[in-house]
């Protein structure tokens, strides 16, 4: 009896783990597929560019409000930690390079899979649902070039530019706390910050996170969208594991991303 | 809403996002500054190179006049060889001198250049001879230590 019980629990575990690899490997051939039929996303530009509207500039306002937040919250906590060493100066160096190395690409990443990826998904759901996907099948045009590939590019393209504006407005937030607020030199806050932030360091690789985290969060939605079951219950599920999912991914891929971008001090 | 609007609107995002971009590279990690193409190279061997890290600054007068741009191990003399780009703009002679200073107490460590009095310049590729190493607190601190204790086997056979 309890054999049987045991069994069917290891039976059920099994299945569990063989459909994920399954979809897996559905959701990689999903993306290779996309990327090669991806010509019509950029010969009929007007496509990606109204996603690039929908993803990103809908998406500016939480971004810069998020920003400018992050930025005097950073500034505030760091001048009570740093005005203990007498290093109050190097405020800007602190505000800068947790904003272009870390809480720009991830904070805004985050927010992005919130607001736009979460929308992407119960979009194509619902478009499946509602069969609007067969309809352009019969009609000979293909779904993945006409509605998901305009929508994947549109994210990718607007992430990381998302994320420059995030970093440079929690900077801006972070001066008004420091300069006007709490008396900081406007002038060591500045040359410091010149001083310690890297180029091709500090802000490429802030970049280059960017982009990878755009590319992760729109396939999970677009992927999300697509599978869903086309029922009302369906594209729910698959809306709020498109948030789970694409935030578990940005926070696994920061971790993988900084250990190879920030290790070895003699770099 | 029509069709151009859309395109205003993310014509207007794009713009913005490079802006912010620029403003990151330009304004937070000055990159415009400090130009890496008109440089030349010169090496420097030390005994113990202390915290010195690559891309800390060298300085001649408190001014930063270059980069250190890599740090390797010689296995035949056992030192540390530190190369240095120095901007073409900064000539200096060939019997300048390179210390390994820190910045404050607690601070980064940086190269600082002390300018001899031959006639001929360094050339790209050359070699600094005058060195001196960074100040380990360890062996400061048990070399006063060290002092200390001799002071005090004086003081009693007085």
């Amino acid at each position: 009896m309890a054999l049987t019980a045991l069994r069917a629990r290891l039976e059920r575990l099994g299945g569990l783990v063989t459909s994920m690899v399954w979809r897996l490997g559905y959701a990689s051939r999903f993306l290779g597929y996309l990327v090669a039929h991806s010509g019509t996303a950029f010969r009929r530009f007007r496509l990606t560019v109204a996603e690039i509207y929908f993803a990103g500039v809908l998406s500016l306002i939480i971004i810069l409000v998020s920003g400018l937040f992050v930025g005097m919250v950073l500034s505030l906590q760091g001048y009570e930690t740093l005005q203990r060493f007498g290093a109050s100066e190097s405020l800007g160096v602190l505000v800068a390079l947790s904003l272009v190395r870390e809480l720009g690409p991830v904070v805004a990443g985050l927010l992005f899979a919130s607001r736009a990826g979460s929308a992407i998904t119960a979009e194509i759901g619902l478009m499946k649902a509602t069969e609007q996907i067969s309809a352009m099948e019969m009609m000979a045009v293909d779904p993945i070039a006409r509605v998901v590939a305009p929508r994947f590019w549109g994210g990718v393209i607007s992430m990381p530019l998302l994320a420059a504006l995030f970093s440079a407005m929690g900077i801006f937030g972070g001066y008004l706390i420091a300069v006007p607020l709490i008396g900081v030199d406007s002038g060591a806050f500045w040359s410091q910050m010149q001083a310690a932030v890297d180029f091709s360091n500090d802000i490429l690789n802030g970049v280059i996170k960017s982009v990878v985290f755009g590319v992760a969060v729109t396939w999970i939605a677009v992927f999300e969208g697509y599978d869903a079951p086309p029922t009302a219950e369906g594209v729910s599920h698959a809306t709020t594991r498109t948030v789970v999912i694409s935030s578990l991914a940005i926070l696994a891929l920061d971790f993988v991303l900084t250990a190879l971008m920030f290790t070895g001090g003699n770099r | 809403m029509n069709r151009s609007t859309i395109d205003l609107w993310v014509g207007l995002f794009v713009v913005a996002g490079l802006a912010g971009l620029l403003f990151l590279s330009l304004k937070v990690a000055n990159l415009a500054s400090f130009s890496t193409s008109n440089t030349y190279m010169v090496q420097a061997n030390f005994l113990n190179i202390g915290g010195l890290k690559i891309r800390a600054p060298v300085k001649s007068a408190g001014v930063v006049v270059g980069r250190v741009t890599d740090i390797r191990f010689d296995t035949e003399t056992y030192k540390a060889i530190v190369s240095i780009n120095l901007e073409s703009i900064y000539q200096f002679p060939r019997d300048t001198s390179a210390k390994i200073l820190t910045s404050g107490i607690l601070g980064e460590q940086y190269i600082g250049l002390e300018a001899g009095g031959d006639g001929v310049m360094l050339k790209q590729g050359d070699r600094i001879r005058l060195t001196q190493d960074a100040v380990v607190l360890e062996n400061l601190i048990s070399q006063f230590l060290f002092n200390k204790a001799a002071e005090g086997k004086g003081d009693e056979k007085k």
